[in-house]
């Protein structure tokens, strides 16, 4: 199926993205690439000590540098906002934010305690060089093991934190088990490191007003954020990010370079960028690091008796971040006894935070991995056996679903794999001298909806303008309201511009928790269906117009044309019917959200993507090294309105999930509370030789009452369970459970 | 990044008078060089551009041997018909580091020259003796997954990341040097040198000296040779441990036999016991185990780097295996042979 630019796109469409070209070619800018006339530099210090004082800073060499025009550290900041609640934002968990150049105060390795701004890159990072501070060490802990004495729940919970519920007696249901297992998991740090660093080009305005180029999934969020900060109008600040070089999470909060951009900015009334560093980008947001205590029972046919998941996670000292670990583990799976546990553990690094499917990738996963051991250890088939235990509803929550086509997943995913031709024992698939493993595991991850504003403008000449606040991380957004705004009022994507990431358009919440295409494309689908009113109303001002009396339903909006359903003879062109309406142009504007009903349908049932991850390894015994072959992603994930911009999701999902499995992983010296594998050269990302085949399914979930389209996103739930459909079938292959993740050579060869 | 000022030689007589001044460093790919200014690791004051000297062809030695110009690229050197068909061990260890883009800057005398990636060395917030004497190791007692398990010492714990070297230093080439004194060449055993209680000096170029080209000798191996190479993943990255051998078989028996490591020490690893242990005998399993424990003889591991005791072991076994059975590793396929 191919679509041509000049004619309607179909939602379902394999549209190619309206974006590539600008991408392919450079002009597509980024935070640090808008050019700003009169721009300065500013080159971000950063702490080398992980807690204690800072008690002397040393500028006077980085001072005497031509070019440097200031250095701003706690000293001589300007005064700003006091109270924690300005530092506060959307997605701030509950706590004292971090405010960068506060006071003297070191919370963690690499804080930024300097801001060297000067007339260019290479004279800023110079001058940056020259400064040396001396600081007042204090005891730090970065070992998560001996934050384990301090783990907690605190009272105050972070907003989307949604606790989990037990159910029935786990004591009994374990003890009327006949197989048991009890294993506890590990999985570290992980740094989102997306391609772009995290960067703002401050443009100074006047003394009231700023414009921010920043890298964030949420113009709107970044702009009340700085405008509490500076105590500045919100009309005034006006936050741009047209295009996001990925983030995965990283942009929901405002990172601290769009403050210091903000802060040079302001003090200096000059316009200033500030970019990070590679290095740097460790030293900011990451995924929590991990301890899973899975305890599981069936009876003797392989039906779950037992579920006990409990899990605590890290945060920093200052911000209690949590995420929702163990709920996946008491929601998926019928079991008439289920609890679980949740702590969070206090270190001394900079806040964790959303990373791709936040909670889930990290509590689903590894809750797979205990899955699979309770097959094996029932012995059952891993997939017989979680068919076995296939809940129709969330049986932690005991309600029906709006749809779960995971039944057809797990068919599907299986058919396409192969599994029926696997054997059972592990160590007994070979490939000459290599052990072949296959594995699956189930995903899960929620299927969300957010208030979303858009706007629509119609021009004589045909050409559609489509605005909401939205952000594309390079997920494919501008094309798919392109796609649906396209199908709606028949207009080819070549004649529709889409406005998105600005945060001076209607108003849009960040860009996470996968919900953009269902909430934004609601949005821009309300939108245009109330221009296509507005047009049929026009349409009926034209003289004898053969569209007299029609009702919306009666037409269709097909390129260019109002044409009634029952005679397509009958029809009106929309230059025909603006001109008959003397209007030079259409406009509406509309507002989705979930509302009262919809707020009561959320409470009574449950919203969820699924999926059946399927994955071969082969591993050379001898030498510890394994190799994913094939992967076979197959999901549930409602209406599927681009299925290659769709896939794409999926693969990058699978991608970052072999990662999980096989190559993320921080190393942290302990006694200086810093990551040393701070660039990309050592923090090994999965690179093309570690990818083979992947294969993306989706099954048919038709869903209306999901969300307003149908839609339930697909941004994250290809991460979720892949690392543990990687480590099962390491197990399948070599005999071995690794419960430690990432699992590498040295732990194989052991 | 320091200020400097940039200068290009016109030749390398020039560029040695320059060289030998302090705080100069010669510029060639800059692949590594400057991510190190980046760093504030390396802060000359002066560069001088060797890039483009003459120095950057390869040619053939009158008794049958092949001279790389150091200002060759990897890549050209990796594609060059004469050294995939006579020395295709030099060229499967070169397309095992880096990526394209690397090894199309990145020349064989900045090969050479590169410095170790211990993570703390990179990072000027810590101590480290290569990077500033005297000022301790961090890496000892710290994060040392990527360090040295051979010939450490209490100063210094890195290792030299290269694996073009492995295979230079199997193929026993020789260094060609030119200083402000003359010219010298140099083995390749004796080019990179071991920590000591001097870890900031990586090699024995003197100051001022620059490599020329590397010669490698008529003798090599075409048959019976492999670069195999282990790593946390299948492609770009640096060997946890790397192997390189070269066999000359005749009549079912190991005539020769070179053997040379990376990634388990400050240079490329070798152990002629080990090759003297082999040469003259029938390839065995019990055989490449006795070669395997002679090449890690006195091996130590530092903490989290304790595996690469055992890995190396496997490994230089495997690789015999290859070697003897004439299927060396392929760079491409990433299963291992
Ligand atoms: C991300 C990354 C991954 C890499 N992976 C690998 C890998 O897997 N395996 C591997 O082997 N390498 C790897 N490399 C290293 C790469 O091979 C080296 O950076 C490269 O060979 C250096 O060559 P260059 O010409 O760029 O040297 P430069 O950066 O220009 O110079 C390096 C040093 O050598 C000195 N120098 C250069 N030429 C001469 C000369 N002729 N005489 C005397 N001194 C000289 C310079 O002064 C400088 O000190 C990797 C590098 C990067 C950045
Ligand atoms: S191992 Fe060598 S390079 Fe690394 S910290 Fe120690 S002295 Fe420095």
């Amino acid at each position: 199926m191919t679509t041509h630019a000049n004619a309607p796109a179909r939602i379902g469409e394999p549209l190619s993205r309206v974006d590539g070209r600008l991408k392919v070619t450079g002009h597509a800018r980024y935070a640090a690439e808008h050019p700003v006339a009169d721009l300065l530099y500013g080159w971000v210090v950063s702490s080398g000590i992980a807690r204690g004082r800072i008690t002397a800073i040393h500028e006077d060499a980085a001072r005497a540098v031509a070019g440097v025009v200031e250095i701003i550290t706690h000293k001589n900041r300007p005064d700003l906002a006091g109270s924690d609640s300005a530092y506060q934002e959307q997605v701030s968990p509950p706590g004292k934010p971090f405010r960068a150049l506060y006071d003297d105060e070191v919370q963690f390795s690499l804080q930024p305690i300097a801001l060297v701004v000067a007339q260019d890159l290479e004279t800023a990072r110079y001058a940056a060089s020259l400064i040396k501070v001396e600081y007042e060490a204090a005891e730090h802990n970065t070992d998560f093991r001996a934050a384990q004495a301090e783990r907690f729940m605190p009272s105050k919970k972070r907003n989307n934190y949604l606790g989990f519920k037990n159910r029935g007696d786990v004591d009994a249901g374990m003890a009327q088990a006949t197989h048991r297992i009890a294993e506890t998991y590990h999985m570290g740090v992980h740094v989102h490191n997306p391609m772009e660093m995290h960067a703002t080009t401050a443009v100074w305005e006047n003394k009231d007003s700023l414009t921010l180029y920043d890298k964030t999934q949420g113009s709107q969020n970044t702009q009340t954020y700085i405008s509490n900060i500076f105590g500045l109008k919100s009309d005034n600040v006006r936050v741009l990010n047209p295009f996001v070089g990925g983030a995965f999470g990283s942009g929901l909060r405002p990172q601290y370079q769009v403050f210091l951009a903000a802060l040079a900015a302001t003090m200096l009334e000059r316009s200033v960028r500030v970019v990070l560093t590679r290095p740097q980008m460790f030293s900011h947001v990451h995924r929590p690091e991990a301890l899973q205590a899975v305890s599981l029972g069936t009876d003797a046919s392989g039906q779950l008796t037992a579920i006990r998941n409990e899990a605590t996670t890290s945060t920093s000292r200052f911000e209690n971040y949590m995420e929702n670990v163990v709920n996946w583990g008491l929601m998926a799976y019928a079991c008439p006894n289920a609890a679980g546990d949740y702590t969070i553990s206090p270190m001394d690094t900079y806040t964790p935070g959303d990373m791709r499917a936040p909670g889930a990738a990290t509590g689903m996963t590894l809750f797979e991995i205990a899955m699979d051991e309770m097959a094996y250890e029932a012995g059952l088939d891993p997939l017989e056996f979680r068919l076995r235990n296939y809940s129709e509803k969330d049986a932690m929550n005991d309600t029906p679903f709006t749809s779960k086509a995971l039944r057809e997943a797990y068919a599907e995913g299986a058919a396409s794999f192969g599994w029926d031709k696997r054997s059972m024992e592990p160590r007994s698939m070979r490939d000459n001298h290599e052990l072949v493993g296959w594995g699956m595991a189930t995903g899960m991850w929620d299927a969300m909806f957010q208030k979303t504003a858009a706007r629509a403008k119609l021009s004589a000449n045909g050409n559609l303008v489509i605005e909401t606040a939205s952000s594309d991380i390079g997920t494919g957004t501008y094309t798919i309201l392109a796609q649906i705004a396209s199908d709606t009022l028949g207009i080819p994507v070549d004649q529709i511009s889409v406005k998105i990431g600005d945060s001076s358009l209607p108003m849009s919440p960040i860009e996470g928790g996968s919900w953009t295409a269902a909430s934004a494309g609601a949005a821009i689908e309300a939108t245009c269906q109330s221009l296509g009113k507005k047009l049929l109303d026009a349409a009926e001002k034209v003289r004898n117009s053969p569209l007299e009396g029609a009702k919306f339903d009666d037409v269709v909006f097909d390129n260019g044309r109002i044409v009634s359903k029952a005679d397509p003879s009958k029809n009106v062109s929309y230059g025909e019917a603006m001109a008959a309406a003397e209007q030079g142009s259409l406009e509406a504007e509309e507002t989705v959200s979930a509302g009262i009903s919809g707020m009561i349908s959320q409470m009574r049932k449950s919203r969820n993507t699924h999926s059946a991850v399927f994955a071969e390894v082969k591993v050379d015994e001898e030498l510890g090294v394994a190799r994913v072959t094939r992967v076979v992603c197959s999901v549930a994930a409602g209406r599927i309105i681009n299925p290659k911009t769709a896939r794409s999701q999926i693969l990058g999902g699978v991608v970052m999930g072999i990662g999980m499995g096989l190559h993320e992983e921080t190393f942290v010296d302990h006694r200086i509370g810093r990551i040393m594998n701070h660039d990309l050269a050592e923090y090994h990302v999965p690179a093309n030789a570690d990818i083979h085949d992947i294969e993306v399914i989706f099954v048919d979930e038709p869903d209306p009452e999901v969300t307003p389209m149908g839609v339930k996103g697909v941004g994250e739930i290809g991460i979720v369970g892949t690392a543990a459909a990687v480590a099962n079938a390491i197990f399948h292959a070599t005999g071995k459970r690794f419960r430690d993740l990432p699992i590498t050579i040295d732990k194989i060869l052991e | 990044m320091n200020r400097f000022s940039y200068h290009r030689a016109g030749d390398i007589a020039e560029a040695a008078q320059m060289g030998a001044e302090p705080d100069t460093r010669f510029l060639a790919g800059g692949t590594n060089l400057v991510d190190l200014m980046k760093a504030n690791v390396e802060r000359p004051t002066r560069l001088v551009d060797i890039s483009r000297l003459s120095q950057n062809t390869i040619e053939d030695l009158p008794e049958g041997g092949l001279r790389l110009g150091a200002f060759a690229t990897n890549a050209d050197t990796a594609y060059d018909e004469r050294v995939e068909q006579r020395y295709p061990l030099l060229s499967s260890a070169i397309l095992a580091g880096a990526s394209p883009q690397l090894r199309n800057a990145a020349t064989n005398g900045g090969n050479l020259n590169q410095r170790t990636r211990c993570y703390y060395f990179y990072d000027t917030e810590t101590p480290c003796n290569k990077r500033e004497p005297g000022s301790g190791c961090s890496a000892i007692g710290g994060v040392n997954r990527i360090h040295a398990i051979l010939g450490t010492s209490e100063a210094c714990i890195a290792t030299h990341p290269s694996d073009m070297c492995v295979a230079l230093a199997a193929l026993e080439a020789e260094v060609r040097v030119q200083g402000p004194a003359g010219e010298r060449v140099i083995a390749f055993a004796d080019y990179h040198r071991l920590p000591g209680d001097e870890p900031w000096k990586d090699n024995t170029l003197q100051p001022g000296e620059i490599v020329t080209a590397i010669d490698l000798p008529a003798d090599s191996f075409t048959e019976n040779y492999t670069y195999l190479k282990l790593r946390d993943r299948l492609s770009y990255a640096f060997a946890l441990v790397s192997v390189a051998v070269g066999l000359k078989m005749e009549g079912g028996k190991i005539a020769k036999a070179r053997l040379a490591l990376g990634g388990v020490a400050h240079k490329p690893w070798r152990v002629p016991a080990a090759e003297a242990l082999l040469e003259g005998q029938e390839p065995s399993a019990d055989l490449f185990a006795q070669a395997a424990d002679a090449m890690l003889q006195g091996a130590v591991g530092q903490g989290t780097n304790d595996f690469k005791i055992e890995l190396a072991r496997r490994a230089i076994r495997r690789a015999l295996r290859q070697a003897a059975a004439g299927t060396p590793q392929s760079q491409t396929n990433k299963q291992v042979a």
